[in-house]
């Protein structure tokens, strides 16, 4: 395999606070190759938006990256100084966010906002940065583009607005999008189109995604490979088919029992028994060991690497050690 | 937004009658004009033939007709004390306050904002630390006591500045301006920092508040992730958005500033309309005093109604929709 686009290793993420500090993150490693829709999946507080803002360089203060690396195209990313990362920025890596009612600045219209991402990174005239906005709001399927890009955010709907979102996220034609649940805070019947345009536009020009949900539906849907985060690790990673057809993590396999499938006719859905602990009371060992249905004594002293299993999928899980290639 | 306009006018014009009406009473009930006018050995028929003179025979509601026509005219009556007509009495004074008010007021929002986006900025930096320690002094001390120690240190210790008066003016048509001579501007400082000072931190603070609300939404972080400079980022998709509340605020302070100049006005005997209504309270001069009190009532609307049409300019979700949230 050529070089990862994305290559991230060890990543560690730490919260101070007055009661100590809390590891947001905990030797987080996956890769993203070129043109890759990774999905991320994890329940809240897992980490999946830490790893986001980690990876573009915007943790909210005072969390800090406090181990790992993260490298674009091999080249280091997580130390160098502000001004540097911020040419990469919307210009190598795009960021789709949760909310489109909240992402855009009220005050200005769409057309400003657009004109002034495309400006700071590529060095176009304003009528030439306007005729990029028209084609991009007409890419993410903003009908009447050319009138409407005058028009300010609260004249969007929420689907519309995401749309918006995207091609701002788009606009200096990155070469990652990290797309932070971006269907979440919309209604049922949009989501799935603005998943379509994200995926669309992103393979038109051959960007990588970053997709971090809990929805796995949209991740089964998506993405060529996913990632399991649990508490701030990664739990296990491979493609998509096999990973949601044999998940190897007791995790992975609690999380896709609890999917309601429409053949199943089971009353009850399959539950995970008890709650992901909290970033101060993780257990030591595997972090999963409390309420794994399969738990080792191992489990309870030593924490579990990522281990390859063969065909692009990894699992940290000790039950899979003694088998596992990478075992000693 | 013509029917937001008329709507607001038709509100300003009620709030102006409702205090007309109050200023009205002040005559009727603080003491009896036709006893002061006359003399005491005036007759009960001279007295009642004044009384029909001045309409003051006539039903309440008549004779407060009548005054609003009259106060429409620009007819406020006459001074009792000094016998000329209030408001040729209060338009030359006017233009002291207004100036006083007009520098002080600049100031305090030109400063005000430039500090709040600094301390803002730099939030833990120790020039911060040190500037919102003292703005507390400028929120918390009165400011007959700010005006009183700075005429202490800079009048009297120091004699840099002037400790009273407005220095020379000079005549421009109907206004009398200070800015034109040397004297005149050295004469407005100390006035001008003792009137301006509490709005300064307020609005210090209130920018401070704002920023620091608006750096942690959401589309300031979306602006970071497009890789924008942190110039674009802080002046302007930051401070637009924290300036629309501060707008409201400060507009009303400007009111504020020019009404209660009264005090700043008494300390430095600055010739201007709070001083002169001061004077007209210890006089019991009633036209001065109704006058004065419609005057900072329409000083206030207006103000007030240029404050909404400015969030009309500043915010576009107030404007009228073209077709609201179409998918």
């Amino acid at each position: 395999m050529s070089e990862p686009l994305l290559s991230v290793r060890d990543l560690v993420v730490e919260f101070p606070t007055r009661r100590g500090t809390l590891r947001a993150l905990d030797r987080v490693s996956f890769d993203i190759a070129e043109g890759e829709v990774l999905g991320m999946v994890g329940e809240s507080g897992a980490g999946k938006s830490i790893t986001g803002s980690a990876i573009i360089g915007l943790i909210d203060r005072p969390g800090r990256i406090a181990g790992g690396e993260i490298r674009l195209r091999g080249e280091r990313i997580d130390n160098i100084p502000e001004d540097r990362m911020r040419s990469i920025r919307g210009r190598r890596i795009g960021m789709v966010f949760q909310d489109p009612l909240t992402s855009l600045n009220p005050l200005y219209t769409v057309a400003e906002q657009l004109i002034e991402t495309i400006r700071t990174h590529l060095g176009l005239s304003e009528r030439e940065a306007r005729e990029r906005a028209v084609a991009l709001l007409d890419q993410v399927g903003i009908p009447a583009a050319r009138r409407r890009i005058d028009d300010y955010p609260h004249h969007f709907s929420g689907g519309m607005r995401q749309r918006v979102v995207i091609a701002l996220a788009l606009a200096a034609e990155p070469e990652l999008v990290i797309a932070d649940e971006p269907t979440t805070a919309l209604d049922v019947s949009v989501q799935a189109q603005i998943i379509d345009v994200l995926r669309d536009i992103c393979a038109d020009r051959g960007a990588a995604v970053m997709l971090i949900t809990h929805d796995m539906g949209v991740i089964a849907e998506t993405a060529d490979r996913v990632a399991v985060l649990y508490a701030g690790r990664v739990a296990e990673i491979g493609p998509v088919r096999d990973v949601i057809q044999a998940a190897e993590h007791p995790y992975t396999a609690g999380l896709m029992g609890s999917i309601p499938t429409l053949t199943q006719t089971a009353e009850r859905l399959t539950q995970i028994p008890g709650a992901m602990p909290r970033l101060d009371a993780i257990p030591q060992g595997c972090a999963f060991n409390p309420r794994c249905p399969q738990v080792m004594p191992r489990c309870r002293t030593e924490r579990p690497d990522l281990l390859a299993r063969g065909q692009g999928r990894q699992v940290a899980c000790w039950l899979h050690a003694r088998e596992g290639v990478g075992d000693v | 937004m013509t029917a937001f306009i008329l709507r607001r006018l038709v509100q300003s014009v009620l709030v102006m009658l409702v205090v007309a009406l109050i200023s009205f009473a002040l005559f009727r009930f603080v003491g009896d004009p036709v006893a002061s006018l006359m003399g005491q050995e005036a007759t009960a028929a001279d007295r009642d033939a004044l009384r029909a003179r001045l309409g003051l025979d006539q039903p309440f509601w008549m004779q407060f007709i009548d005054y609003i026509g009259r106060v429409l005219r620009g007819d406020f009556g006459i001074s009792y004390r000094l016998q000329q007509p209030v408001a040729e009495l209060i338009l030359q004074r006017l233009p002291a306050t207004l100036e006083l008010a007009l520098v002080s007021g600049i100031a305090a929002f030109v400063l005000g904002v430039a500090l709040g986006v600094y301390t803002a900025l730099n939030r833990r930096g120790w020039l911060s630390n040190a500037i919102m320690t003292v703005s507390l002094i400028g929120v918390s001390l009165p400011t007959f006591l700010i005006g009183v120690l700075l005429i202490w240190v800079f009048a009297v210790e120091l004699q840099w500045l002037p400790s009273f008066g407005r220095g020379e003016v000079v005549q421009i048509g109907g206004w009398r301006t200070g800015f034109l001579t040397e004297s005149g501007r050295v004469a407005l400082i100390l006035p001008a920092i003792t009137l301006g000072l509490y709005q300064l931190t307020l609005i210090m603070r209130l920018v401070r508040a704002e920023m620091l609300e608006v750096l942690r939404t959401d589309y300031i972080k979306f602006a970071r992730a497009r890789g924008l400079s942190n110039r674009a980022i802080h002046f302007g998709h930051a401070l637009k958005n924290t300036l629309v509340p501060v707008i409201t605020i400060t507009g009303l302070q400007l009111g504020s500033i020019i009404a209660f100049a009264i005090i700043t006005e008494t300390v430095f005997q600055w010739p201007g309309v709070g001083a002169f209504f001061i004077n007209a309270v210890r006089f019991v001069d009633v036209p001065v005093m109704a006058a004065y009190l419609m005057l900072i009532a329409l000083i206030f609307v207006v103000i007030n109604l240029i404050v909404d049409l400015l969030y009309y300019v500043v915010d576009p979700r107030l404007r009228v929709d073209r077709g609201a949230a179409r998918h």
